[in-house]
């Protein structure tokens, strides 16, 4: 457990003045896992929200060196830097230790940066990979992901007299990750922070790729007010929609189980508009659709926990 | 805020590359303008957990010392290791409300901001 | 003591001697056609220890650049190379690159682009992001390629200039035939170079910058002006470093290389390997009597367009090859450089365009022969007919 008292003794990492909506958690998250190490870290960052509402220019919140170069290429981009880092380091240029980090969204990493992203798992550079999973294109104003879930609306995946809500399942971008065999993958979630922020000491801490995807509630995308940002997160969580576990050199642990207190997917559907198509009685067949793949994919990942 | 463009510098004065020289310079642009309801704190029920330091998307929650006239009453308190409750960022806060709604304790509540209006007259 | 020794290379293989005696701290390339025998040539230096670098064997060209704008941004000395549709795959970034500053070599083994897909050579590949705001140097052989590659280290590290560098050469036609080069002796060549230390590097932790961000209107434009301003600052500054390189390797090195221009009444414009067999066919028609000449074009980006009008505005009549088409414009890139750069010349040439060589077809010294024996005929009719021709395509 860490104590967020001696927490909050550390420098900030990611300063205020960055236009982020109100209530978006992903700063949070960032501010979260950028203390979780003592080490320098160089950041880069991938196309969205998070990149262009902190360094509007001539503004930038980030008080750590920090790179954004497209949207698909910040995994390849931190391949550069961390190459660059080894390549000062044994003409002895440099002698500290630097952590590499990326944060990019979903859109950045289960759809346009996959491939760069798998890339850089395979040639297994030393640097953390935090996934901000908003579930769809929220920069751009709300178009579908592969990382959007089945039933939700966006403006890409309208809700009509045929067609209501995204038609497929959101992507398991974690398994995809973890078929690489990297030392480490996590889900995390910022309702549970002493989670999240074990994790990232973790991926810091790991020599090789690590791979963390965090949920990251969307105010205007998910449709909720700015205060339940966390509330949603935690529902996300106790409905075994977004099962918080973890895989070191291919162990998996099951890091929260609610067990009896594991709530319906409808109670984490309700809150959010994004959803509200599904309360009606005629799409009933949605939300169970969606309540047996929820648990189909909880029961994979408690098996394979056992093990 | 954003300036006029004739107070913006000419393209021989800014750094090339699109660089930014100054760490964390955004914290010039506040963003309390945007709020439309404000965080108070009722120290009689806070715990100086630091919940609401942590969970706030604007680093808004300011870590206080053992001096901080804003810490909560309630526990022991008094650990120079240890940050207690120091006061919002009313500069930057957006007032989304996390803080109020994680607390534990019920210590932070949300206010319209034309309360203080009222007040104030012209903020 | 500058010692030279006479080696038997490809062009592929001198460009890779002259990366490996720069030692960059990282390159980051992906396979592609001519493009690989240069890397396949620098992983057997890595593999035996001859140099430092990182090597990164990227899953694409775009993580290719990618990688190289990261490493060039946190202060390493970064390189890559590439053909075609993998610089067209690297398109994107290969604007940031510029943008952000980044002093990259890339060398570019010129090859046309698809489609149809074709493996030869043509320029439509670095013609294509000739305003992408890099340096542009064309060479003819493989010892040129060797040489513009030092001398882009220093052109791109000056600190007037930090823009990218494009080193190019022709596809098999340089890249794959073995020729004669003279090559340097590493210590002469890393002594030119001299050490690197990046502007504004990531790596300076105690120093964050921030690098690539959102760049509105209220900047976005400045920032451009300042790229405008570089490539002209950078005119006089690769001319010096072209006339100190030139001092080492006993050559005049110019953006504009004359063969036979002072008397001349016809004379041709030409990139790269051409210049070859034009040169050939200006000797023979000498030969004849006939009063021809050549201007090679050294440097595509930044084009120097005064330079240009003072040498060739005597001439009564100038044909422009262009080794790459724009579809729907009036004539090739080259092609509309030169008539841009005579345009407010009182005494002027007329000039003629000639789109040849597309996809690899074979460039001959007949060829050469028709354009010389063509623009003879525009000179006696004053007329130059039609300004925009194709050379070697089948009616």
């Amino acid at each position: 457990m860490v104590n967020l008292r001696q927490l909050a003794k550390k420098e900030e990492r990611l300063g205020p003045g960055h236009r982020m909506c109100p209530g978006c958690p992903q700063t949070m998250i960032v501010r979260l896992v950028t203390k979780a190490t003592d080490s320098p870290v160089v950041v880069a960052n991938a196309t969205g929200c998070l990149e262009v509402s902190t360094t509007i220019y001539p503004f930038s919140a980030w008080r750590v060196p920090w790179i954004h170069n497209a949207f698909e290429n910040s995994a390849a981009t931190i391949s550069g830097v961390e190459a660059a880092y080894k390549a000062l380091k044994k003409k002895g240029k440099i002698d500290k230790d630097v952590k590499f980090l990326v944060f990019a969204g979903d859109g950045g990493t289960y759809d346009i940066g996959l491939q760069s992203l798998s890339g850089a798992l395979e040639r297994g550079h030393n640097f953390v990979y935090v996934c901000l999973d908003n579930e769809g294109y929220m920069n751009t104003g709300i178009q579908r992901s592969s990382a959007t879930p089945f039933g939700a609306w966006t403006n890409t995946s309208q809700v009509g007299s045929i067609l209501k809500g995204k038609q497929e399942f959101k992507k398991d971008l974690t398994s995809v990750v973890a078929s690489h065999h990297i030392p480490y993958v996590a889900q995390a979630s910022p309702s549970n922070v002493q989670d999240l922020f074990k994790k990232a000491k973790k991926a810091f801490e790991t020599e090789g790729p690590a791979f963390i995807n965090v949920l990251a509630p969307c105010v205007p995308g998910w449709k909720y007010p700015s205060e339940q940002s966390m509330e949603i997160a935690r529902l996300a969580v106790d409905s075994c929609f977004w099962p918080l576990y973890e895989i070191e050199n291919g162990k998996y642990t099951l890091n929260y189980d609610p067990g009896e207190k594991k709530i319906p997917i409808i109670k984490w559907l309700e809150k959010q508009k994004r959803f509200r198509h599904l309360l009606k009685p005629e799409n009933q067949h949605i939300v169970e659709k969606l309540q047996q793949h929820v648990d189909a994919m909880w029961e994979n990942i408690k098996r394979l926990s056992e093990n | 805020m954003v300036t006029e463009n004739h107070d913006k510098k000419g393209w021989k004065e800014i750094p090339i590359g699109g660089i930014i020289e100054e760490a964390g310079n955004a914290e010039r642009y506040k963003t309390g303008t945007w709020r439309s309801f404000r965080p108070v704190h009722h120290p009689e029920k806070c715990t100086n957990c630091m919940i609401c330091w942590v969970n706030c998307p604007d680093t808004a929650i300011k870590a206080g010392d053992v001096n901080s006239p804003d810490k909560g009453l309630v526990g022991k308190n008094d650990d120079p290791n240890l940050a207690n409750f120091g006061g919002f960022d009313y500069e930057h806060c957006k007032g989304c409300g996390i803080c109020a709604a994680v607390c534990p304790t019920k210590a932070i509540d949300m206010h319209p901001e034309t309360e203080f209006l009222d007040k104030e007259g012209e903020e | 003591m500058v010692k030279k020794v006479l080696k038997a290379l490809t062009g592929a293989e001198c460009v890779a001697e002259a990366m490996r005696q720069i030692n960059p701290d990282v390159v980051a390339a992906y396979p592609i056609t001519p493009q690989t025998p240069i890397m396949h040539a620098f992983s057997q230096f890595v593999a035996d220890g001859k140099v430092d670098t990182e090597f990164v064997t990227v899953e694409s060209e775009h993580s290719a650049m990618s990688a190289t704008v990261g490493a060039s941004a946190a202060g390493s000395r970064a390189m890559t190379a590439t053909s075609s549709n993998g610089l067209a795959l690297m398109w994107e970034v290969v604007h940031i690159a510029a943008s952000t500053r980044l002093p990259i070599v890339m060398n570019v083994v010129n090859r046309a682009l698809s489609g149809p897909i074709n493996i030869h050579c043509d320029h439509s590949d670095s013609m294509g992001c000739r305003d992408a705001g890099w340096i542009q140097l064309y060479s003819e052989t493989g010892e040129e390629a060797y040489h513009n590659t030092i001398m882009a280290v220093r052109i791109a590290e000056h600190p007037d200039v930090l823009l990218p560098v494009m080193v190019c050469q022709d596809g098999f036609i340089t890249s794959h035939s073995v020729e004669t080069s003279e090559i340097l002796d590493d210590e002469t060549v890393k002594n030119f170079i001299g050490e690197h230390n990046g502007h504004h590097p990531l790596l300076k932790t105690e120093n964050p910058v921030t690098v690539g961000p959102l760049d509105l209107f209220d900047y976005y434009f400045e920032h451009k002006r300042q790229q405008l301003d570089a490539m002209e600052r950078a005119k006089p500054i690769i001319q010096s470093i072209f006339d100190e390189f030139g001092a080492i390797v006993g050559r005049k090195i110019e953006f504009f290389e004359p063969y036979m221009l002072d008397d001349a009444e016809e004379a041709v414009i030409c990139l790269s390997s051409s210049c070859g067999t034009l040169r050939h066919v200006v000797d023979e028609l000498r030969k004849q009597g006939r009063k021809v000449g050549l201007l090679k074009v050294r440097v595509f980006r930044p084009f120097d367009q005064n330079k240009l009008a003072e040498m060739i505005r005597h001439i009564p009549v100038v044909g422009v090859m262009d080794r790459s088409a724009s579809f729907g414009a009036f004539g090739g890139p080259v092609f509309m450089e030169v008539r841009n750069a005579i345009a407010d010349e009182s005494q002027k040439p007329l000039t003629v365009n000639y789109i040849y060589g597309l996809g690899g077809r074979e460039f001959t010294v007949e060829q050469a022969k028709q354009v010389f024996d063509e623009l003879r005929q525009v000179r006696e009719s004053g007329n130059p007919g039609i300004k925009v021709r194709t050379l070697g395509v089948r009616e």
